[in-house]
């Protein structure tokens, strides 16, 4: 058998957000060349998300199912998903760009003698695979060159989730050969940082800062412009780090993600890590001094400036058309 | 313990990059290098668990000549000596190929740990950790904030996604990709600098380790990002540029 399969992930019961749009990835792979995708399931009870997963644009649902799949290890998942792939042989595979990801398919791929293409944004005619550089500064376009299977992961938010439920697709089952004892990292279970008191998910108005604010005492400027406004103030990672504001407040891959009204970026360069956090907001502002600053590319309006002269300014501005 | 920490030298952070006139890589005339940013975190865990522990912290770096400055800053903050894997021709490689060089430098020490940073600046790909610890056939684990010494080996607090964490357990010897932010970054010392000059710095050339694989993956043209969405942007000085600001948000986006 050959053709394109996409991997997808559990995410407390149900198939992951990201999953839905590696399927919409997998389909245009697999438009390329005429066959539906297969969708791949991992873990020790994978009935509901195969039966999720099966009402989904795909050919087939293949469960990879074993007792030592749960929980998560990367000795475990390399071992069971190689020994799916040695069986099947598919052309292309997809899988979602998660943490989990990471951890695990540049395993894989290294076992099968290929690489993976990770957190590809657009896939093109060849097919060619988009994915950024230089901290979202430029793309690069990558072409699969090896003989043996193509891995590709895709960023989340880049490809559009499919809404159309097309009907139940055919469910098989897999059993991998795994032993214990090939198991050598003993993984505890999750637990919060923090107790969660702020949610930005819900907040319609933000103002966040980031690496350009230079110095803790310097967030005054910032939290003067949040309270003008009425927002709720939220930050990058290096400024949560640095313990200048708690770790709720931060947004992007290891925060929250949020989709306000207003997010108001000011002096946030845009690594990815920080946009696939925030870039579903309604209206995007970037204050930044560089003009070439990737927040620019997902920015409504921009203003490249010293922050320290334009946020004052604003601030009274808005406090202006607020009286 | 002795732990090899791989860092790698990559363009400064707000460093102006502009394609080449190949297309295929940027233009390195002009640019100033930096430490990858989780690879000092790598380095200053690597450094912290000797304190505790004893043992010998080595610096491996493959790169071009140039890398040697960023190596030298790496000896400087307190690593006990250095491999440099020499290569002009490292962006041909996919992750795979500079991984397989990494790995067999590192194999030739019999460490106890090897730390990576969890991804570079510059190339982004997030690998090179996890693909030699296949290589090496060790344990690993990535996104690492936090490494603690056991009787039996070592456990390590990973993050995971929207600010959840977890606890590991792994067995020595291990590979771990180390998240940024998880402790405090030193600075070199004067005396530390003086020190670093003396300190062993060996040079691999890449062909002894190995001959390149052809890559399973060819970056074939850098291209400016596709914007995602169009920008106003609103010139003028500060406050004039404040102003249109505040204009815009109370009557387009009505947000005042």
């Amino acid at each position: 058998m050959s053709g394109v399969y996409v991997i997808l992930e559990d995410r407390g019961g149900r198939v992951s957000r990201i999953s839905f749009e590696a399927i919409a990835a997998a389909n245009i792979l697999a438009s390329q060349s005429g066959a539906k995708p297969t969708a791949i399931v991992v873990g020790s009870q994978t009935e509901a998300l195969a039966t999720q997963a099966a009402a989904k644009d795909v050919a087939r649902v293949a469960r990879i199912e074993h007792h030592l799949l749960s929980p998560y290890t990367a000795d475990g998942y390399t071992i069971a998903i190689e020994q799916f792939i040695r069986v099947e042989s598919p052309d292309y595979l997809v899988f979602p760009h998660s943490y989990q990801v990471r951890d695990y398919a540049p395993a894989l791929a290294a076992r099968l003698g290929c690489v993976l293409v990770g957190d590809v944004t657009a896939i093109g005619d060849g097919p060619i695979f988009t994915r950024q550089l230089m901290q979202g500064r430029l793309s690069g376009n990558y072409k699969p060159s090896g003989s043996g299977p193509c891995l590709i992961s895709v960023q989340s938010g880049a490809f559009r989730a499919e809404a159309a439920e097309s009907g139940a697709a055919e469910i098989t089952t897999f059993t991998p050969n795994i032993e214990a004892s090939r198991i050598r990292t003993k993984p505890g279970e999750p637990f919060r940082g923090s107790a969660q008191t702020v949610d930005l998910g819900s907040a319609q108005l933000i103002v966040a800062v980031g690496r350009g604010i230079r110095e803790a005492d310097n967030l005054s400027l910032v939290q003067d412009l949040a309270s003008a406004l009425g927002a709720e103030i939220a930050a990058s990672r290096p400024i949560c780090d640095n313990g200048w504001l708690p770790i709720e407040r931060q947004v992007g891959s290891s925060g929250q993600t949020v989709a306000p009204k207003l997010y108001l970026a000011v002096g946030i360069s845009g690594a990815i890590q920080h946009l696939v956090g925030m870039k579903g907001s309604q209206c995007i502002v970037a204050i930044n001094k560089d003009a070439e600053a990737p927040i620019f590319e997902v920015a409504d309006y921009g203003i490249v400036g010293d922050l320290f002269e334009v946020v004052p300014a604003l601030t009274e501005a808005i406090k202006t058309a607020k009286a | 313990m002795k732990i090899i920490v791989c860092i790698k030298q990559v363009p400064e952070r707000d460093a102006q990059v502009r394609i080449d006139s190949s297309g295929k890589w940027i233009e390195e005339a002009d640019l100033q290098f930096a430490m990858n940013e989780s690879d000092a975190y790598a380095l200053e865990e690597a450094l912290q668990l000797k304190e505790k522990h004893g043992g010998e912290v080595v610096v491996l770096s493959a790169g071009p000549e140039r890398a040697g400055t960023t190596i030298r800053e790496a000896l400087a903050k307190g690593a006990d000596r250095a491999i440099q894997v020499e290569s002009d021709d490292l962006n041909q490689r996919d992750a795979l190929g500079v991984a397989q060089l990494l790995a067999a430098a590192a194999k030739q020490e019999s460490p106890d740990l090897v730390l990576t940073g969890l991804q570079s600046d510059d190339l982004g790909y997030g690998q090179t950790g996890v693909i030699m610890a296949e290589l090496m056939g060790l344990p690993h684990a990535s996104l690492i904030l936090n490494v603690e010494k056991t009787d039996g080996g070592i456990t390590v607090k990973r993050e995971l996604e929207e600010g959840w964490f977890q606890n590991i357990e792994l067995p020595l010897p291990a590979v771990l990709m180390i998240q940024s932010g998880g402790t405090k970054l030193r600075y070199a010392t004067l005396m530390g600098i003086k020190k670093a000059k003396t300190k062993e710095l060996r040079k691999i050339n890449a062909t002894e380790l190995g001959a390149a694989a052809a890559p399973a993956a060819i970056l074939e043209k850098i291209t400016l990002p596709q914007k995602q969405r169009s920008t106003q942007m609103i010139s003028g000085t500060a406050k004039e540029a404040a102003a249109s600001l505040a204009e815009k948000l109370k009557f387009e986006v009505r947000v005042i």
